[in-house]
C-alpha cells in the first residue's frame, strides 16, 4: 500500500517533493500578503502620520522576550527534523512539543501585552498605528496558532509511524512565521524615527 | 530507465479503479475532472445571474424610469447594486472559476500526462471553499439593505462607511465573499502550479508543455503575486467596516487612495490573470485547425512572460486623476504603452500561424479567431486610455467601460465557449452539433459588437460611467444619445436570446450527440489519447512524451498530426 493514491502524488519531476515545493509557493503567496500589510504601514510611517510615534509605547522587554521565544522553538523544530531523519520518532515527537511549548509562551506574552495596552485605552481604533499593531501581530499570532495545531497533528501522525516528510515541511512554516516576526519587531517596538 | 518507471506506474494505476459511490463521485469528488466540472456549471450558473443583472441595469438606461419585465423597478440604489454585482460576478465567479479553476482543473492533469493533481483533496476544499463563496456573494443580495453597490473596485470611504453606501451587511459580505475566493484560489493555484512543476509525464520537459497549461500556471503565479497585497487590504477594509478603525478613512488618519492603490496592484495584474489562460486556450486551437505548428513557442512564451513582469508596474494607469503626483502618470503612461508590445508580439505569433494553413472554420475555430478579432479592439483603445492626457478626458466615462468589455468579453465569453465547444467531446464523449454552433456563434459575436461598438461613441460625447437615469441631464438626455443606448440594450436582448441555442445544444448534445472518438479534432496534445470521456484514472497506459506539442503536417509523415505520446519509429 506504499503507492496508496494517484500516481501524480508520487511524481516528482523537478526532484523536489511535491510537499515540500507546495509549502514554498505558499510560503511566496504569504509574503505578499505581509509584504502588503508592513508596506503600508511603512508608507504611513514614512509620511508622518499622527499616532505612530506610540511605538515608544510598546514593551521593548516583551517584544525581546518574545522573539528569542520564537527563535528558540525555530532550533527545537529544526532538531524535531533532525531526530526524524534519524527515525527516532519519539525524540521528535518531544521536540515538537517544547516547539508548541514555545508557541504557547509566545502567545502567554503576547496576550499579556495585549492586555496591558487596551487597560491603558489603546484599544484598536484609537489610531492608525494601533489599528496596524494589533492587525499585524494580530495575524501573525493566527499564523503562530495555526501552526502549533499542525504540529500537533503531525506529532502524533509520526508517532505513528506516518508522514516523516511533514515534520520538514511544517519546519519550514514555522521559520518563516519566525522571519515574519523578526519583520515585525523592529517595526513595532523598535523603530521609533 | 523510465521506460522501467512508467511500467511499474501503469500497474499501479490500475489498482485504484474502484467504483465509487455517488456521493464521492459527484458530492465530494476527488477527481479532477469532476471538480472542473463543478467550478465550470457553478461558473455558468453565476454567468446567467450575471447576465440577467446586465439586461436589468440596461434596461433601465434604455427605458429610464419604467418597470423592466422581469425585474421590475430599478431604482438608483438597486442600479449601482446591479453594476456593482455584474462586474464582481463575470470577473471573480465566471472568469475565474470557469477559464482558470475549471479548465484548469481539467486539462492540466490530463495535458501533462498523469491521473490527477498532486494534492485532489486540496482540491476538493478549494472548490467547497469556492462555493462557500459563492453563497455568501447570493446571500449579500438579500440582507436588509440589499447588496453591495459601491462598484466592483469598492472604493472607500464609499465601501467603508454605512452611512454613505446605506448598505450596511451588504458591504461587508461582499468583501467577506471576495476574501473566501481569494483563499480558494491560492489553494487552488499550489495545485496547478505544483502539478505542472512535479506531475508531468516522463518525457515532457518545459519546453513539450503545451501552450495552454503554461499560460494557466502562469496566471496562477501573477494571482498569487498579486492577490496578497489585497488580501491585506480587504482585511484591512472588512475591520474599517465592521471595527471602526480608520486605515482608508482621512477623518482617523487613513487614505482612501492607499486602497486604490492595493486594489490595483491585484486589480490590473487580474486582467492578465484571466487573459492568459484563454490566450493558451486559443493557441491550441488555432494550431489544431490550422494544421500548423504554432508559430514560435518559445517567442509565444516569453512574450506571456513579459507581459506578466510588466502587469505588476502599470497599475497607477487606473488613477491618473485619483490625485496622484503627474510626475509618476508619466512613468506609468510608458509601462502601460509598453505592454502593448509583447502582446502585440503574441497576437502577431497566433496570425503567423493562419498564415498558410489548412484553415478548418469549426465552432470552436470561430471562437478562437473572433477572440483576435475582438481582443485586438480592446487592445487598441487601451493605448488610448494609458495616456494620461486623453484618459483625463476619457477617465470614466462610456469609453473606458466599451474598452474593458472588449477584452473582457472576448477573454471571459468567447474563451469559455472556445474551450467548452473544444473539449466538450472530451468531457461528455459526445460531440456537439456544429450548425447549432455556428448560428449561437454568429449570434453572440455580432451582437456583442452591437452592444459595446456604440457606447465607444457614447464616452466620446461625454456619457459617464454611473449615472441611473441620464433624463436627469440635460447634455446627456437627447433622442440622439437614447437611440444609441436603446441599441445596445436591445442588441444585448438578442445577444441573450441566442444563448439559447447553446443551452440547448450543450444539454441535448450531452445526452443525445453523435459519439465523439477519442481524438475528433486530430490533435496531438495528451488529453486526446484517453478515452472521450476519460475514465477515472484518466489513461489506460500512462504516457510517455517523445516530442513538443505542435508537430502538425511534419514533412514526411503520412498523417497530418503526430501526437505527442506516440513513439518514435526505429531506423
Amino acid at each position: 500500500m506504499s503507492m496508496h493514491g494517484p500516481i501524480a502524488t508520487h511524481r516528482s519531476a523537478t526532484g523536489v517533493p511535491t510537499g515540500r515545493l507546495a509549502v514554498w509557493w505558499l510560503m511566496a503567496s504569504e509574503i505578499f500578503i505581509f509584504g502588503g500589510l508592513i508596506a503600508c504601514f511603512v508608507l504611513f510611517k514614512l509620511n508622518g502620520t499622527p499616532g505612530f510615534e506610540d511605538a515608544s509605547l510598546t514593551s521593548l522587554t516583551a517584544g525581546a522576550v518574545n522573539t528569542f521565544v520564537l527563535l528558540t522553538s525555530s532550533l527545537t523544530v529544526v532538531l524535531a527534523h533532525a531526530a526524524i531523519e534519524k527515525g527516532d520518532r519519539e525524540k521528535s515527537f518531544l521536540y515538537i512539543w517544547y516547539t508548541i511549548g514555545g508557541g504557547f509562551v509566545f502567545l502567554g506574552v503576547k496576550a499579556y501585552e495585549y492586555t496591558g495596552k487596551i487597560i491603558n485605552g489603546h484599544i484598536i481604533t484609537e489610531n492608525l498605528f494601533w489599528s496596524f499593531y494589533y492587525t499585524m501581530t494580530g495575524l501573525h499570532a493566527l499564523h503562530v496558532i495555526g501552526g502549533m495545531v499542525i504540529m500537533a497533528l503531525i506529532s502524533f501522525d509520526i508517532r505513528k509511524g506516518h508522514n516523516y516528510q511533514r515534520v520538514e515541511l511544517i519546519g519550514i512554516y514555522w521559520h518563516f512565521v519566525d522571519l515574519i516576526w523578526i519583520f515585525l519587531f523592529p517595526l513595532l517596538y523598535i523603530a521609533n524615527f | 530507465m523510465s521506460q522501467a518507471a512508467t511500467a511499474v506506474q501503469t500497474d499501479t494505476n490500475a489498482e485504484h479503479h474502484e467504483e465509487l459511490s455517488f456521493l464521492y463521485k459527484y458530492i465530494l469528488p476527488t477527481d479532477h475532472k469532476i471538480i472542473a466540472m463543478q467550478y465550470i456549471f457553478t461558473g455558468m450558473i453565476m454567468a446567467v445571474i450575471g447576465g440577467y443583472f446586465a439586461y436589468a441595469f440596461r434596461m433601465q438606461l434604455a427605458f429610464p424610469g419604467e418597470l423592466v419585465p422581469l425585474y421590475g423597478l430599478v431604482g438608483p440604489g438597486e442600479y449601482n447594486m446591479l453594476v456593482t454585482n455584474h462586474g464582481t460576478i463575470m470577473i471573480f465567479w465566471v472568469a475565474m472559476p470557469v477559464l482558470i479553476a475549471g479548465f484548469g482543473n481539467y486539462i492540466i492533469p490530463l495535458m501533462i500526462g498523469c491521473d490527477d493533481m498532486v494534492f485532489p483533496r486540496l482540491n476538493r476544499l478549494s472548490y467547497q471553499i469556492f462555493l462557500a463563496s459563492t453563497l455568501v456573494l447570493i446571500l449579500s443580495f438579500f440582507v436588509k439593505g440589499g447588496g453591495f453597490g459601491g462598484a466592483w473596485t469598492a472604493y472607500p470611504p464609499l465601501s467603508s462607511v454605512a452611512e454613505y453606501s446605506l448598505t450596511d451587511w451588504g458591504a461587508s459580505l461582499w468583501v467577506l465573499a471576495v476574501a473566501l475566493e481569494f483563499v480558494s484560489f491560492l489553494l487552488g493555484g499550489i495545485n496547478f502550479v505544483t502539478t505542472t512543476m512535479n506531475a508531468r509525464a516522463p518525457g515532457m520537459k518545459m519546453m513539450d508543455i503545451p501552450i495552454a497549461v503554461w499560460f494557466i500556471v502562469l496566471a496562477v503565479i501573477l494571482f498569487m503575486a498579486s492577490v496578497g497585497p489585497l488580501i491585506a487590504g480587504a482585511v484591512m477594509l472588512f475591520m474599517d467596516q465592521r471595527i471602526g478603525t480608520s486605515f482608508f478613512l482621512p477623518s482617523g488618519g487613513g487614505d482612501p487612495l492607499l486602497w486604490q492603490h492595493l486594489f490595483w496592484f491585484f486589480g490590473h495584474p487580474e486582467v492578465y490573470v484571466v487573459l492568459l489562460p484563454t490566450l493558451g486556450i486559443v493557441a491550441d486551437i488555432i494550431t489544431v485547425f490550422s494544421r500548423k505548428k504554432l508559430f514560435g513557442y518559445k517567442t509565444v512564451l516569453y512574450t506571456a512572460f513579459a507581459t506578466g513582469g510588466l502587469s505588476f508596474v502599470v497599475w497607477a494607469h487606473h488613477q491618473f486623476i485619483a490625485g496622484i503626483d503627474p510626475r509618476m502618470a508619466n512613468v506609468f503612461v510608458v509601462t502601460t504603452v509598453l505592454i502593448s508590445i509583447p502582446l502585440a508580439e503574441m497576437m502577431f505569433s497566433y496570425i503567423a500561424t493562419l498564415y498558410g494553413g489548412s484553415i478548418e472554420l469549426k465552432t470552436p475555430m470561430l471562437w478562437a479567431l473572433s477572440f483576435i478579432a475582438a481582443f485586438l479592439i480592446g487592445g487598441v483603445t487601451g493605448i488610448y486610455l494609458g495616456a494620461s492626457a486623453l484618459d483625463v478626458y476619457f477617465h470614466d466615462s462610456y469609453f473606458v467601460l466599451a474598452h474593458f468589455h472588449y477584452t473582457f468579453f472576448p477573454i471571459t465569453i468567447i474563451g469559455m465557449f472556445a474551450a467548452i465547444t473544444f473539449w466538450f467531446p472530451k468531457m461528455f464523449g459526445r460531440m456537439m452539433n456544429d450548425t447549432l454552433g455556428k448560428i449561437h456563434f454568429w449570434g453572440t459575436f455580432i451582437p456583442f459588437n452591437c452592444i459595446f461598438l456604440p457606447l465607444f461613441f457614447l464616452g466620446l460625447a461625454g456619457q459617464h460611467r454611473r449615472i441611473y437615469n441620464y433624463n436627469h441631464f440635460p447634455d446627456l438626455a437627447t433622442q440622439e444619445l437614447q437611440n444609441i443606448r436603446i441599441f445596445a440594450t436591445v442588441s444585448l436582448i438578442v445577444m441573450l436570446c441566442f444563448q439559447l441555442v447553446f443551452i440547448y445544444n450543450f444539454f441535448v448534445s450531452m445526452f443525445k450527440g453523435k459519439k465523439a472518438p477519442d481524438n475528433p479534432w486530430n490533435a496531438n496534445t495528451l488529453e486526446w489519447s484517453t478515452p472521450s470521456p476519460p475514465p477515472h484514472g484518466n489513461f489506460k497506459t500512462l504516457p510517455t512524451v517523445y516530442r513538443g506539442a505542435y508537430e502538425y503536417s511534419v514533412p514526411g509523415r503520412e498523417m497530418d498530426y503526430w501526437p505527442q505520446n506516440e513513439p518514435p519509429e526505429e531506423s
